[in-house]
């Protein structure tokens, strides 16, 4: 078993990636450059930042379909130490798109505590600022971003303030999609 | 600088805190609770904004503190060494050289840009607390947005002074979900809140709750129709110093025989104008 290396130095290191994750998350669709670093496959460097950086102890992980492989898992233990969970129990989950499905699966927080929701890191081949037309909270007037499933997500949208958020992922690339960005329309 | 872990709180800290804070980015207006630290300073000398500042700070940042608009106040003084301490950020009084600005109760003058991010003290974060007591009830409000009372007792103070008796503090709707408390801010300050480039961030220490606003958050002060909202301040007053007619004036007592000036709260804001000025006549 081969472990690859975490963040050289957690303080520093943890810092600058989540002024770039904060970056994204307040602005939707925004495509921000995180740093290289080793991931364990099939995990992209992206989505081993945001876990480093966000998820430890105390915050319940989902690794959906091929992400739940022997090396991530090992790697989760290692670095993080995240209960692996189910997903009806995650804070965090990781996985591709049609692994992660169906979001009803995940908590989506309550009228009284929307915040206890879980936050999906959506690995994707590719991600472009083409595709569905988003405005919002962070957006100054329009934005795009290819999605996977615009009807999924704006079913999504539709239960604010309850509902998923999305982290993005492809290689070293990250965008976020918050519940609060409205999908399509005028 | 080596004493410490990178902004003073320990790592685990900083992650609970970020996790916070990515929520409430994502449910603008909505109080995140959060496991608030003890802090080396008293509840109500901003433990909530340190902690929000401290899980965001970068080595590259320049760090400007402000204290009801000025940098050179006790909290702000100690607040910004505490920082370049732990840290080891740069700091400015100069809001335009700034990447994160941490307020206790004031909005800079000059308006802010992209990329800035401005993290507010909060003593009481919950609007509704002064009506209904009860976290129970607050929390079943909100969750139903049921804002009846809010608009009933903005009635009652129309009903007995003539209008709406609220001069810091007042409450806010963003994205006509949420009742925010912005802070205690004066209200002159309530429409920079509104579609602002800047990320604003809320923390209250005490009460354990972290709020957002987003960039470009649609933000409206509460009134009635026949009753507007106006952000007020001194009026017809200049600034004794460098005259500016624009900015948020505090009224200082010189002596003991009604004598009085009026002087830009924000310190940065005016000084920069005294030295245009100065340049101007030279």
């Amino acid at each position: 078993m081969q472990l690859t290396t975490g963040f050289a130095s957690p303080p520093i290191d943890a810092a600058r990636a989540f002024r770039l994750v904060l970056d994204a998350m307040a602005h939707p669709a925004r495509i921000v450059d995180l740093p290289e670093i080793e991931a364990p496959a099939p995990c992209s460097p992206a989505a081993a930042i945001v876990l480093l950086t966000l998820v430890d102890a105390t915050t319940p992980l989902h690794l959906a379909g091929a992400h739940d492989s022997e090396s991530v898992r090992d790697w989760v233990r290692f670095h993080l130490g995240a209960p692996l969970v189910g997903p009806q129990d995650a804070a965090f989950a990781l996985g591709a798109w049609d692994a992660l499905c169906p979001l009803g699966r995940f908590p989506q927080g309550s009228a009284d505590y929307p915040d206890r929701s879980a936050t999906l890191i959506v690995e994707a081949a590719e991600l472009r600022n083409d595709g569905a037309r988003l405005t919002g909270p962070g957006i100054e007037a329009e934005a795009y971003l290819a999605l996977p499933d615009t009807a999924a997500l704006q079913a999504n949208a539709a239960q604010f303030p309850r509902g998923l958020d999305f982290l993005f992922t492809s290689n070293v690339q990250l965008a976020a999609l918050p519940r609060s960005t409205r999908i399509g329309g005028a | 600088m080596t004493d410490y872990n990178f902004a003073y709180l320990d790592e685990a800290t900083k992650r609970m805190l970020r996790r916070a804070i990515l929520k409430a980015v994502a449910i603008p207006g909505y109080q995140v609770p959060f496991s608030s630290r003890e802090m080396p300073m008293p509840y109500g000398w901003g433990t909530g904004g340190v902690q929000v500042t401290a899980a965001c700070l970068v080595p590259e940042d320049t760090l400007k503190v402000i204290d009801q608009g000025a940098d050179d106040t006790t909290n702000a003084v100690s607040i910004r060494k505490f920082f370049a301490r732990v840290a080891g950020v740069e700091t400015t009084e100069a809001t335009a050289r700034a990447s994160v600005i941490q307020t206790r109760h004031r909005i800079p003058e000059t308006p802010l840009t992209e990329g800035q991010i401005l993290v507010f003290q909060v003593p009481i974060p919950e609007p509704l607390r002064f009506l209904e007591p009860r976290e129970t009830e607050t929390r079943t409000m909100h969750a139903l947005e049921d804002y009846g009372l809010m608009h009933v007792r903005l009635y009652e103070d129309i009903a007995k002074h003539g209008e709406i008796a609220r001069a810091y503090a007042y409450p806010v709707r963003v994205e006509g979900r949420y009742i925010m408390d912005p802070s205690p801010i004066p209200k002159f300050d309530n429409p920079k809140l509104d579609n602002s480039p800047a990320l604003q961030l809320f923390g209250a220490g005490r009460e354990c709750r972290i709020y957002a606003l987003p960039p470009y958050t649609r933000v409206e002060s509460l009134d009635f129709e026949d009753y507007p909202f106006t952000a007020s301040k001194a009026a017809g007053q200049v600034c004794a110093i460098c005259g500016a007619e624009d900015s948020y004036l505090d009224e200082v007592i010189t002596d003991d025989a009604g004598g009085r000036m009026f002087v830009c709260s924000d310190t940065d804001y005016c000084a920069t104008r005294v030295a245009a000025q100065a340049e101007d006549a030279a």
